[in-house]
């Protein structure tokens, strides 16, 4: 008897655990499906062309490989932050406004500290990193010490930060002719690390490998260290891990510290990129924040889950921008990933059926 | 004094759709459901008319004309609310990734959409402004009063007043009113007693849907003579004013009212000339309104009102 139930486990896997990678490639299949169907309905004759560049649109030549990584890198780490703000039950709503903090810290640091040689760009990294941590750190202690919602002191700080980072770009790197901040210096421009050889023609840089290393630093960070566990008990019930011992308000700051520096490297490994991108002077919410709540949420706010979640709305992205090609509105890309991410939502629905799943083999045993 | 006046109307601009949809955000909290698609709402719902508007405007105009508008944003954005009930409530799905989701979708869908419906093939839809009220009959001639709040004005601000009221009363002095707040507070003691915890959401949702997609027309058409696909992120800081009225009616119209005022001070401090002498950069008068709200939180965000079983889906199974 116990033999025979050993086996049946083995010949049927428990999917249980697999519930989110499950509901997540779901929820894909059926924004893609979503996509056919909208294609079809706007230009029946060329649906399938422009399907194909959707799917297949970044695999044309190394170039566009290139392209996906080099506009991964920004969401990714945006996605990370508000991943990581989510495992202590925090919506980093304000990704944006640390995200373009971060960009100024990076710029700022680019353009007029050229003296530092080849740590010139480690130093603009770095200040991306702590302007970044630094805007996130108000609605931290105002969340902490004040209890003041989280979300609506991100969504202030989104505009604050614009408007702050509008007003010192004019008032330090300002361009006038072009209204955006000054080109960095070479030397503040993240090294290529090759990839510029692998992928020619590509904006692709050392960027991503730092981003992967990051996922990987906060992956073991959540799940391996004493620190991390603390944060996500926080996040599963505050008065419990209170009673503990676990300095609740404490961990707030800290979680919304480290998601905040998150978010400010973004904003420093696209404007360190060397590709031509400068801060513009003008009254929009930096889009990437916005974007790294998508991500983090297709990613089922786990870091490597994030990793990919960037790589794969990168991937559509730079695909779709082909489809233009066959006449098509490249925001049908922004449509796929947001039915994409509404299906995400069922995931509670996708894990109840595999729990009955289960239950029903446990039965027939 | 006309400097005050002028500053009286200019608040009425801002504060109205922000009052508008911050109510509709009350109410789906209220019975229980977040709602952050507040800003895609607004979109679909500005898209919708303004279209209808777009379209309709050779034959009509005038009040008539944005009536009909108004009719067409409320029931558009009512409908598309709906899909973000059926995720919420039915499917027990996640409410900031349904709510991020509805927020992405609008714009983009609403571009395709206006591309592929217009001869143009451009994404701004235009429409010729014929709604603004220069001056009310009788009314606007009453000293003071009239000139500040019954000139210069458009018909959509005595609707936002309208309700307000009927928001409150609705809230407080109807037994819907109380069915919906239980079920926000206390879904499984408004079971127990026969409240339809699901039906109650749907409607808490769908009331947000129909005021959103109101205030996204609001907001278009007092500020603008074309839509472009946003609303100016007004949504979000409906759900700032929203978590600042303390889910209050008559509190988020003060602190739609503050925040109002403040972007008024911020949008038009240049042609204030005391204000403008002043050694200050312009870009702080911009950041006025949401410093003023982050330091006006501090003080006031001690006891937190939001209904105890938001955000929560509702399983009558569970306990």
């Amino acid at each position: 008897m116990k033999k025979e139930n050993v086996k049946k486990k083995f010949l049927l896997p428990d999917l249980t655990n697999a519930a989110g990678p499950i509901s997540s490639i779901t929820a894909i299949l059926v924004g893609l499906f979503t996509g056919i169907i909208i294609l079809l309905i706007s230009n029946p004759a060329r649906a399938f062309d422009g399907f194909l560049w959707i799917i297949a649109g970044s695999l044309q030549s190394a170039k566009d490989i290139g392209n996906v990584f080099y506009y991964a890198t920004p969401i990714i780490m945006t996605g990370l932050s508000v991943a990581f703000a989510f495992k202590t039950s925090l919506f980093n709503i304000g990704a944006s406004g640390q995200f373009i903090m971060g960009a100024y810290g990076a710029v700022l640091v680019g353009v007029k500290l050229q003296s530092l040689g080849s740590f010139h760009w480690i130093a603009a990294l770095l200040t991306s990193m702590v302007f970044g941590a630094l805007w996130a750190l108000v609605p931290g202690i105002f969340k902490a010490y004040f209890n003041v919602n989280e979300v609506i002191s991100f969504i202030m700080t989104n505009y604050i930060g614009m408007y702050l980072v509008n007003w010192m770009v004019r008032s330090t790197v300002y361009h006038k002719l072009t209204n955006r901040s000054v080109p960095v210096a070479e030397s503040a421009n993240i090294p290529k690390l090759g990839l510029d050889k692998l992928f020619p023609g590509s904006s692709v840089n050392g960027g991503i490998i730092i981003a992967v290393i990051i996922s990987v630093l906060i992956y073991v960070l959540l799940d391996k260290t004493t620190f991390g566990f603390e944060l996500k008990a926080c996040g599963l019930n505050n008065d419990a891990s209170r009673y503990a011992g676990i300095n609740a308000k404490k961990n707030i700051v800290f979680s919304l510290l480290i998601s905040g520096a998150l978010a400010g490297i973004g904003g420093g490994l696209l404007y360190l990129a060397g590709s031509g991108k400068y801060i513009y002077v003008e009254d929009i919410i930096a889009p990437e924040g916005f974007t790294g709540i998508s991500v983090a949420l297709l990613g089922m706010s786990h870091p490597i889950g994030a990793l990919f979640a960037g790589l794969f709305i990168a991937y559509i992205t730079v695909g779709g921008s082909y489809m233009q090609l066959s006449g098509f509105v490249p925001e049908i890309i922004d449509i796929i990933t947001s039915i994409i991410i509404y299906f995400a939502a069922f995931a509670l629905i996708i894990r109840n059926l595999l729990q009955r799943l289960k239950a029903r083999k446990a039965g027939e045993n | 004094m006309s400097t005050i006046f002028f500053l009286i109307q200019q608040t009425m601009f801002f504060t109205i759709p922000l009052m508008v949809v911050a109510l509709g955000g009350m109410f789906t909290e209220r019975s229980g459901v977040i709602n952050i698609a507040l800003e895609g709402i607004m979109i679909m719902g500005g898209f919708c008319s303004i279209l209808f508007i777009n379209m309709m405007q050779n034959n009509l105009s005038g009040q008539i004309l944005l009536i009909l508008a108004i009719i067409v944003a409320m029931i558009s954005g009512a409908a598309f609310s709906m899909l973000h009930a059926y995720a919420a409530i039915n499917m027990k799905a996640d409410q900031t990734i349904s709510g991020t989701a509805l927020n992405m979708l609008a714009p983009a869908l609403s571009i395709f959409m206006a591309r592929m419906i217009q001869p143009s093939g451009v994404q701004q839809i235009q429409f010729t402004n014929t709604f603004r009220i220069e001056k009310v009959p009788l009314l606007g001639d009453i000293p003071l009063i009239g000139e500040m709040f019954f000139q210069n004005t458009y018909i959509t601000t005595y609707f936002g007043v309208i309700i307000l009221i009927i928001s409150a009363v609705v809230l407080y002095k109807t037994k819907f009113g109380l069915r919906l707040r239980a079920c926000g507070e206390h879904p499984q003691a408004a079971d127990a007693v026969g409240v339809s915890v699901y039906k109650m959401r749907y409607i808490g949702v769908a009331i947000s849907g129909m005021l959103a997609g109101l205030g996204g027309l609001i907001f278009v058409v007092t500020t603008s003579t074309n839509f472009n696909a946003n609303v100016a992120g007004y949504g979000f800081l409906a759900l700032a004013v929203l978590i600042f009225g303390q889910w209050n009616p008559y509190r988020i119209a003060g602190a739609a009212l503050f925040f109002g005022f403040m972007k008024t001070i911020s949008a038009t401090y240049s042609s204030i000339p005391w204000l403008n002498n002043l050694p200050i950069t312009g870009y702080f008068y911009k950041m006025i309104p949401y410093i003023a709200t982050l330091i006006v939180l501090v003080f006031s965000s001690k006891n937190s009102q939001a209904p105890k079983a938001e955000g929560i889906p509702y399983d009558q199974g569970a306990r």
